[in-house]
């Protein structure tokens, strides 16, 4: 049992006719960042849920640090800390107020654990009289954290940490994951912002309800197979639906200032260790193939670039099979 | 238990940080009590009088002006047409008009009896028995010291009626409204208080976050309805001291009963707050449904109207009325120095209720979301 901080099996839970979580099952490892990857409305909140005690599964079974969800929810919810997507604190009570309350209940002291969430707290020691509503996003985030990690969890559960904080503060915050990793914390983070997930010691990426694709950020990058480009023009949005007609399986969307552009994978698919090379061989001769075809529809500027694959396009590429 | 200290302690931080909250728990009473003993006023003044006088005898004039030396009346016109003074009551300038036919002054002496006519606006029937009954004790009053030479020789009315008034002798509208006025305040601001903290927790989400400690249910729900149950103290000694300096209304019964009792009866109210606050997922809807209940109690708690004139249907709907039960108890302890024996079963009635509710109250309460 204590070779996995986390174990779900098979868990289902339905709201009425929808199925938010599908016959789910992963096991997170001890001391790992183990992130759930998905868009809003994937199941990760209910997931979190279920496995912080708060709601009951219709089916499946799960175990947080070898307590069952079920069962074992009062033992449970000593070991575990809890950072809600939505800010949860209290907004009328001063930030040293908050903490020091959820020490209380936890029945420990700030000073007990203070070397813990010293590197965070330090940062908002200057505004600890300040109540928790006039804070900043990121400043809400980190003294959530706080609250989360003042008794000591064994395991951290973090839904949606990045939302609606700056990307300085989310480039912090994930440091401060890393540095709680090190100190033998599992962690269990949600998130949609796919640049997060690369972060990440492993990832499940959730659509749906259903779990697509379990691994390390890298082992789901390398699994892509299809050639991929980036490419761009004066007219962005003509040209992604042009480059969707290029061929049939060809898949196009906006990525960032550039478009992605998936051609079908090729029938005598390469395997991964010989990938690179079949890659920029046919890389070599669709780059000015694209161009031109883009030139006969009548775009300017045209730019058509080799790229590599990131969560995000492994994402489309599994949600759209 | 620790827990629950830390629990009320939060709880009291934010009371007290809260703005409105301070204000409204102290303001509220003593305001209340003072405008509505003095609004929710059951004495009818200043009624206004139109004058038929058909006489215009030295007796009428006499009569009119005793109407208007009452202190009930003034006197709008003196008209000589009843067709306008009909008018004047449809157009609401006069509630009342007072009739006195031709030979008014002649009969009742030469006679020994006269009679005068007395047509009320009814569209408002308390006040308009209230005007009738006024008047007759006035005409009443005249007939008496004005008697008739001829009736003098006549046995006076064969029963006359003395009265007094026991527990409240002047029949002070204001010595019976405060002590039920105190009662309402006290079921209203707690019960709102109650329904509407435990919905913020889960409007704001911070449940959510005390959900997953180690928190039990009981301590959460001490936590909660603690504070409140202090506070109900406060305000009960805030509108006594309101209710002695302001009404000087009489104290009979033992005070120690009294703050004993409040500490009963908080917490029922407390429960049905607790109780709404747990079906409820809004603020807003806690609001509603609060008022639901609360308007319903306090229209019916025999306040404003006494529960015993009430339909047999509405005096049984009563029983489960834990405002009435307050005021009844505040009236008899306060007005008549009803001591604990007296209001035992009132008493044991309401724990029970506070008992019941409560009980539901954690039964229906889920930490699990």
């Amino acid at each position: 049992m204590q070779t996995k901080s986390i174990k779900a099996q098979n868990l289902s839970k339905a709201y009425g006719p929808v199925e938010a979580v599908k016959n789910v099952s992963f096991d997170v490892r001890p001391g790992e960042i183990f992130g759930l990857i998905g868009p809003d409305g994937a199941g990760k909140t209910t997931l979190f849920r279920i496995l912080t005690s708060l709601l009951l599964p219709d089916t499946g079974q799960a175990s947080v640090d070898g307590l069952d969800v079920v069962q074992d929810y009062k033992l449970l919810r000593q070991r575990i800390g809890y950072m809600p997507g939505r800010f949860s604190l209290y907004q009328d009570l001063t930030v040293q107020e908050n903490l020091q309350f959820f020490a209380n209940v936890f029945g420990t002291t700030i000073e007990k654990n203070y070397a813990l969430i010293r590197d965070i707290y330090v940062q908002l020691e200057p505004f600890k009289h300040r109540r928790a509503g006039a804070l900043s996003g990121g400043m809400k985030q980190k003294l959530a954290l706080c609250c989360a990690l003042i008794h000591k969890p064994r395991v951290l559960f973090l839904d949606e940490p990045g939302t609606g904080v700056d990307p300085v503060s989310r480039k912090e915050f994930w440091e401060m994951l890393r540095r709680l990793r090190d100190s033998d914390i599992t962690i269990l983070v949600s998130t949609a912002y796919m640049d997060e997930a690369e972060l990440c010691d492993r990832v499940a990426l959730l659509q749906k309800g259903e779990i697509l694709a379990i691994d390390t950020p890298q082992g789901i990058t390398a699994n892509y197979q299809r050639p991929l480009f980036a490419a761009r023009s004066d007219d962005m949005y003509r040209l992604i639906t042009d480059l969707r007609a290029l061929e049939p399986g060809a898949d196009c969307y906006a990525f960032g200032e550039y478009a992605h552009l998936a051609l079908a994978a090729t029938a005598t698919r390469p395997t991964t260790s010989t990938r690179p090379t079949t890659s920029s061989r046919r890389t070599s001769n669709a780059i000015p193939k694209i161009q031109q075809y883009l030139e006969t529809k009548g775009h300017t500027n045209i730019e058509v670039l080799n790229t590599t694959a990131t969560i995000e396009d492994c994402f489309i590429e599994l949600m759209h099979n | 238990m620790r827990t629950v200290l830390y629990l009320v302690q939060k709880e009291f931080l934010q009371i007290f940080r809260n703005k409105f909250m301070l204000p409204m728990l102290l303001v509220m009473p003593v305001v209340q009590t003072i405008l509505l003993s003095y609004a929710a006023n059951y004495e009818v003044k200043n009624l206004s009088l139109g004058v038929v006088d058909h006489d215009l005898s030295p007796m009428s004039r006499q009569l009119v002006a005793t109407f208007g030396a009452s202190g009930y009346f003034t006197v709008y016109n003196t008209v000589f047409s009843s067709k306008i003074a009909d008018a004047d009551l449809a157009r609401d300038r006069t509630d009342l008009i007072l009739e006195i036919p031709p030979h008014f002054e002649r009969d009742y002496i030469r006679e020994g009896a006269g009679k005068v006519a007395i047509t009320a606006n009814a569209i408002n029937a308390v006040k308009a028995g209230l005007a009738i009954g006024y008047a007759n004790n006035i005409v009443r009053a005249y007939s008496l010291s004005h008697a008739s030479p001829v009736a003098v020789n006549r046995p006076p009315a064969a029963i006359q009626v003395e009265y007094s008034n026991w527990y409240n002798p002047l029949l002070d509208y204001k010595t019976f409204m405060v002590p039920g006025i105190l009662g309402e305040i006290i079921a209203l601001i707690i019960c709102f208080l109650t329904a509407l903290n435990i919905v913020r927790e889960r409007e704001v989400g911070t449940i959510e976050q005390l959900n997953v400690t180690p928190i039990h249910k009981w301590q959460f729900i001490l936590g909660k309805l603690l504070p409140f149950w202090m506070i109900s103290l406060v305000m009960m000694t805030v509108g006594l001291t309101v209710g002695w300096l302001v009404f000087r209304i009489p104290m009979l019964g033992n005070l120690w009963l009294v703050f004993a009792y409040t500490l009963v009866f908080a917490p029922c109210m407390l429960g049905i707050g607790f109780l709404i606050s747990n079906f409820a997922e809004s603020q807003q809807q806690a609001m509603f449904t609060a008022w639901f209940f609360l308007l319903i109690f306090i229209l019916m708690c025999g306040l404003f109207t006494p529960v015993d004139s009430m339909p047999e249907w509405a005096q049984w709907l009563n029983t489960i009325n834990p405002v009435k039960y307050f005021v009844e108890f505040m009236r008899l302890v306060l007005l008549k120095g009803a001591t604990f024996a007296d209001i035992q079963q009132n008493f044991f009635t309401v724990l029970g209720y506070a008992a019941v509710v409560n009980g539901l109250a954690v039964w229906t309460y889920r930490k699990r979301v």
